[in-house]
């Protein structure tokens, strides 16, 4: 069958969208203080390295930013194949921290539920929030998105994609329908 | 890529591709030993027995936090204070615990292909811990990753490996590895502790120790292993100590930032003078530490995936 795909964001889309939720993070916790970014690897990861250029840049100083890497905490481990593992790379305490966790496409929610419990062994944050380039929607748990890029219904059976570049910029995200 | 191994026998059946996979999801599963709280819930609901009929401190207590911090039960059997002490045989033993539901034997046994011989016969994953003189597989591994760790590659090193070669399953393991890598292997020992054909695993042969040393990037030091066949093929010890015993001027032939390793327990004074062992160019507590970490990795590994639920 052929795969349609619709471009959803481009990459002045997801500029202003990532602008957007630098501004509000800010506006919500009145300021960077104790505030921290945490990307989940990989796509979160690179979304987070670009939210920090801008939170910095609005600040004017540096917010700590950490990437944690969920496969350890995955539910679903024993029914698939050996997923590589990689590097949880948090180097400064989350303890009594404002911990902005940040992915590109929150789906069920699985991923998050593994991030807090990845976040929560490495210490006692004093809150964690979460935010989001695209919400498809489809949620298993419990988890809502407090700072969302775009809004995007979609049916199960369609993917979103976040491709980035050779220097891990987000460029655009597709939308799949097979 | 990925990889969904059932067991762990040997590294003789891996690929450089596999092994540098295992020393990756090492090097991600390290950080979890340095943490403050030394825990994952990975391996949450499996069952580890750590099956010992020879004594072990460094192997077994390495597997059995790594399958802790990994969340999953670790049980531990040695062959002082089991049946086997009354008689039972190796596949009685195993077949009696398999029928209690463990996910993974991790096994050391003094007979070599010990290790295969279970894996054929039960439904669970087989880890070697070491088996006769055959193969150590997990600490060729750990000595891989401590060495990328020192030297950042492997491949265009020369490693020297000196001591008991003959008995020493930690040699056939590492020469297998490191030559996978890519790295130069050179072997050295006394001709009685040296086995014809060796070089067939292509490794060079040395039996002076000077000569094998001189510009090495790493120096492996064995044991001499006087509670197996090692006290019969020395005239004494001191003269080993003398000839084939890494003191600070046979060290400063090789390579100014060499590094000294060594699988333990130590025998110092024998194979190792003190000063080198204390010295700056030793690893081999980094090996120690490094262990948990690959031993982590392997056991992820084996239990992962849904070859288990097919048996």
């Amino acid at each position: 069958m052929e795969t349609e795909t619709i471009e959803i964001l481009d990459n002045d889309g997801i500029n202003r969208a990532l602008t957007r939720i630098a501004h509000e993070i800010l506006e919500k916790n009145k300021g960077s203080e104790d505030l921290v970014l945490i990307g989940i690897r990989t796509g979160g990861a690179y979304l987070a390295t670009e939210l920090h250029k801008k939170l910095t840049q609005i600040e004017g100083q540096d917010i700590p930013l950490g990437m944690i890497d969920v496969t350890m905490y995955r539910d679903d481990l024993a029914s698939r194949n050996n997923l590589a593992v990689g590097q949880t790379d948090i180097s400064f305490p989350v303890s009594n921290k404002k911990i902005i966790l940040v992915d590109d496409v929150l789906f069920t929610g699985r991923t998050i539920r593994a991030a807090m419990d990845a976040v929560m062994d490495l210490g006692r944050p004093q809150n964690m929030q979460l935010a989001i380039l695209v919400d498809r929607g489809h949620r298993e748990l419990p988890i809502r998105p407090d700072f969302i890029g775009r809004n995007l219904p979609t049916a199960r059976n369609e993917q979103i994609e976040v491709d980035f570049d050779e220097k891990n910029i987000p460029q655009a995200v597709f939308l799949l329908r097979s | 890529m990925s990889f969904n191994p059932k067991h762990i026998l040997g590294i003789k059946d891996l690929s450089a591709d596999e092994i540098n996979f295992i020393l990756d999801t090492a090097d991600s599963f390290k950080e979890i030993n340095t943490r403050d709280i030394k825990k994952v819930p990975t391996l949450r609901g499996k069952t580890i027995v750590n099956l010992f009929f020879e004594a072990s401190t460094r192997t077994r207590t390495s597997f059995e936090i790594a399958g802790k911090r990994l969340s999953a039960d670790t049980v531990n059997i040695s062959a002082s204070s089991s049946s086997v002490v009354k008689g039972e045989t190796l596949e009685d033993t195993a077949q009696n615990i398999e029928a209690m539901h463990p996910d993974i034997i991790v096994m050391r046994h003094s007979a070599s292909g010990s290790c295969d011989y279970l894996a054929e016969r039960l439904n669970c994953s087989v880890i070697n811990a070491g088996d006769g003189t055959h193969e150590h597989p997990s600490q060729a591994l750990l000595d891989a990753f401590t060495i990328r760790q020192h030297k950042g590659a492997i491949e265009g090193l020369t490693v020297t490996i000196a001591g008991d070669i003959t008995h020493s399953r930690v040699v056939r393991s590492n020469i297998y590895c490191l030559k996978k890598l890519g790295a130069k292997v050179r072997i050295a020992g006394p001709r009685t502790m040296v086995p014809p054909g060796i070089e067939k695993l292509g490794c060079e042969v040395y039996y002076n120790l000077k000569e094998a040393v001189t510009d090495a990037d790493c120096v492996m030091m064995l044991r001499i292993q006087r509670e197996r066949q090692g006290a019969t093929l020395i005239p004494s010890v001191r003269e080993y100590a003398r000839y084939f015993g890494l003191n600070e001027e046979k060290l400063k032939l090789a390579k100014k930032d060499a590094i000294v390793m060594h699988p333990g327990p130590i025998n110092r004074g024998v194979e190792l003078a003190s000063a080198v062992a204390d010295g700056s160019q030793n690893v081999i507590l980094d090996q120690v530490e490094n262990g948990v970490a690959v031993r982590m990795a392997l056991l992820y590994l084996v239990a992962g995936g849904e070859k288990l639920q097919q048996d």
